[in-house]
């Protein structure tokens, strides 16, 4: 994970004050986004304008949102925070040049839930509202029964997204499946379609609805923060934490190991835990690496470890098991 | 067929409009009724305030249940309102002259159900004040596009099916108004679109009644395959099926007959139609209802014993639930009191004089109700991972007070629909059965 794509949006301003007002105005209307690129080069042209009729004032330069490098004078500089268009933008546009994908190693759960934690904390959730949880797993009567953490598994067909009628919940260039609650209608249908009972649904008001209405903030696709009451909830490979170049919160969180994250474009992932970058091929291959219900044609992009040599018992046949007969 | 054995056609066109018309015009026993249905219509449209305040919380639905009675209740209104298409467009197109005294009837049960399948689906909505946003940003890949699309347009082509051939009736009736009900009789004057009943008038209305029920077979298999696509896109064990297309459309003429049987049963002995609508009709309807049944049942041995025979896993789970599970008391009764015994009762032709088909009737109704829940729930409550880590009440559906008075209100909707219109304007269309008595009586 290197490639800092992050940039920093920045409003330019001329000295001229009819001028700087119809800008600003202007400015507004289109969104910080498109309208970056015109600022900047106004910018300078007024900055030059500026230092023949005031003398020399010191020049900076600035990466425009569009990831332009302009120079501006440094005491024209306005700070700026995104606002919602430009936030819903680049969310649903995603990371370019990036094919985000997770490892889940099997064998080093041992159920710890920090994942979870971390999760609910970052997407105000309440304690049994997940993106992600830990399952406790026996696929027969016989075999060897082991944790599991399910994210999203932000599949490449993505049963989900084919049937929402709105295009609230979208794939991204960069391989994220998001979900927009500002336009979700609620219907619930990507719940039905999802096997992997991935998504959760705002039923009441969500848990920090008090803090969103004493704080009012704009709303992040990309961290869906705000949550909002009677609209889908999901895991988002945590696109808030990648576009600062950081691994995600479940990832960061784990104090075992279990969790790697990275660029199947780079051919790399992290280790949430020990901060180790491998091969992903490699460690696949090695560890035959699968993925959840191949047979779906799902195409997720998690892929597990097997839960060879478990390094922590599991003291209980888990509950779990949905096989009939054989339990007893 | 003995309808009455009029010295004339004059004289029994004279009496057929009169009996016709008579129930026509409001009573105290229809605002009595409308009252009752208002009051408890007011009572749930409070249960849907508080679930607007509150959210679905106040559901019985959570996250591995997240569709359950309001679904399951839209795809038996879809089903039910198929009535209107089986009767005037297949049986009608076949040639078929004893439907035309229910023909209507069948008409106003397939407007008023498709009309409340409509509101159905926005109270299943988490944020209705976001439907627009079906229309606004729509996805053609998403089934519920197809949906919408469909119900609308079969509602649209209902509601003309309806008024087209209501139009001589309308001019009929304008001149036999009760004195007590002249404003009845102005809605009647305009509604009639000027109708002289002159031959070119009736040669373009047979030509347009022609034309919508050639309209109205696709778009009524349209709309309940597309219903059962909903759930037959989603890789889920127990929709996961191929069959389901069919499987809906024959359960909705299961559930269409039944309610075209009540309906009829109501009319005929509340406005006195005993003439018109006769001992044959429900012997016909319930003939009917076999045939349905028969093909409806062939479905279910078809949608139960493939995957029983295989048990796959997740299979085996649904099928163990329904067969001997938490839902096999529900299962079995909806099969056996709701399918099987009707079908076998009903081949008995003692079985099929009115009172005996009346009660079938009900069994098979609400049976097909019942069937909807059986589709919808039990099939969420077992996905392919475990539910764990959630509080114990997320783990099995049960609906609330709340959402079963809404459910109530959705239905209390449809009466009042139904009754509106049959109590304003004829149930039985009168030009039809002059015509036919001319037919009939003109060889002799």
């Amino acid at each position: 994970m290197n490639n800092k794509s992050q940039s920093t949006p920045q409003g330019n301003d001329s000295h001229k004050e009819a001028k700087n007002k119809s800008r600003r105005e202007f400015l507004k209307r289109f969104g910080l986004a498109g309208a970056a690129a015109a600022a900047g080069g106004a910018a300078l042209y007024s900055g030059y304008q500026y230092e023949k009729a005031k003398g020399k004032s010191e020049m900076v330069r600035v990466l425009t949102d569009d990831n332009r490098l302009v120079m501006v004078p440094r005491d024209q500089i306005q700070e700026s925070k995104p606002d919602q268009a430009f936030l819903q933008k680049r969310g649903r546009n995603g990371l370019e040049g990036h094919r985000w994908v997770m490892v889940i190693d099997l064998s080093k759960c041992r159920n710890a839930r920090q994942c979870v934690k971390a999760c609910q904390k970052a997407h105000h959730l309440r304690p049994h509202e997940y993106h992600i949880t830990t399952l406790e797993m026996q696929d027969g009567p016989k075999t060897a029964p082991y944790f599991m953490p399910k994210p999203c598994q932000h599949c490449d067909n993505p049963p989900c997204v084919s049937v929402c009628p709105v295009d609230a919940t979208f794939k991204r260039q960069d391989g994220i499946v998001l979900i927009d609650n500002e336009r979700c209608i609620g219907c619930r249908f990507c719940m039905s379609a999802c096997p992997y009972s991935a998504r959760m649904f705002q039923w009441q008001e969500p848990f920090m609805a008090e803090e969103y209405e004493e704080d009012p903030q704009p709303y992040d696709v990309e961290l869906n923060v705000p949550q909002a009451k009677g609209t889908i909830s999901k895991c988002l490979f945590s696109a808030d934490r990648l576009r600062d170049d950081e691994l995600p919160y479940c990832v960061s969180a784990c104090p075992n190991g279990v969790f790697y994250f990275g660029d199947e474009n780079e051919d790399a992932v992290t280790n949430g835990t020990t901060k180790e970058t491998v091969r992903l091929s490699a460690l696949l291959k090695q560890n035959a690496g699968y993925r959840l219900m191949e047979e779906l044609g799902t195409k997720p992009r998690v892929y597990y470890l097997p839960p060879k040599n478990r390094l922590f018992d599991f003291d209980n046949q888990p509950s779990s098991y949905k096989g009939d007969d054989e339990k007893a | 067929m003995a309808l009455a054995t009029p010295n004339t056609n004059q004289q029994f066109e004279e009496r057929a409009a009169n009996d016709i018309m008579r129930p026509v015009g409001l009573n105290i026993k229809f605002h009595a009724w409308m009252g009752v249905l208002t009051l408890v219509l007011i009572a749930c449209l409070y249960a849907y305030y508080t679930q607007l305040r509150n959210g679905l919380s106040v559901t019985g639905l959570r996250d591995y249940v997240n569709w359950g009675m309001y679904i399951a209740n839209f795809v038996f209104f879809v089903a039910a309102s198929l009535i209107g298409m089986l009767i005037s467009g297949v049986l009608g197109l076949l040639g078929f002259q004893w439907i035309k005294p229910i023909a209507r009837i069948a008409e106003i049960i397939a407007v008023a159900f498709a009309a409340v399948a409509g509101l159905v689906i926005v109270s299943d909505m988490g944020r209705p004040d976001r439907l627009p946003f079906v229309f606004l940003y729509g996805r053609v890949q998403s089934p519920i596009l197809w949906d919408v699309t469909v119900v609308t347009t079969y509602l649209v082509l209902s509601l003309i099916l309806y008024y087209v051939p209501l139009l001589p009736d309308l001019a009929i009736g304008k001149t036999r108004m009760n004195h007590n009900h002249g404003w009845l009789a102005k809605i009647y004057d305009i509604l009639s679109l000027n109708w002289k009943h002159d031959p070119e008038q009736y040669n373009i209305l047979h030509k347009a009644v022609r034309i919508l029920l050639i309209l109205i077979v696709p778009t009524a298999f349209a709309i309940h395959t597309v219903t059962s696509w909903l759930f037959a896109v989603n890789p889920r064990a127990g929709w996961d099926s191929t069959i389901f297309g069919p499987y809906f459309l024959t359960g909705a003429f299961v559930a269409g007959c039944a309610a075209l049987i009540i309906a009829m049963y109501f009319f005929r002995s509340n406005y006195k139609l005993h003439r018109y609508i006769t001992p044959e009709h429900f012997d016909k309807m319930g003939k009917l209802l076999v045939l349905t049944s028969i093909i409806y049942l062939y479905f279910n041995i078809n949608e139960y014993l493939v995957p029983g025979y295989k048990l796959k896993e997740a299979d085996a789970i649904h099928l163990h639930e329904l067969f001997s599970g938490h839902y096999a008391p529900l299962f079995w009764g909806t099969q056996i009191l709701g399918l099987i015994l009707p079908l076998i009762l009903l081949l008995f032709k003692p079985m099929r004089k009115p009172l005996p088909v009346l009660i079938i009737s009900f069994f098979v109704l609400a049976g097909a109700w019942a069937k909807r829940y059986i589709i919808v729930v039990p099939t969420l409550e077992h996905p392919y991972l475990p539910k764990q880590y959630v509080p114990d009440e997320w783990m099995l559906y049960q609906p609330t007070l709340t959402e079963t008075a809404i459910t109530i209100g959705s239905i209390v909707l449809v009466l009042m629909i139904i009754s509106v219109l049959a109590k304003l304007f004829p149930v039985i269309p009168i030009w039809e059965i002059e015509e036919k008595s001319n037919q009939t009586t003109e060889p002799s």
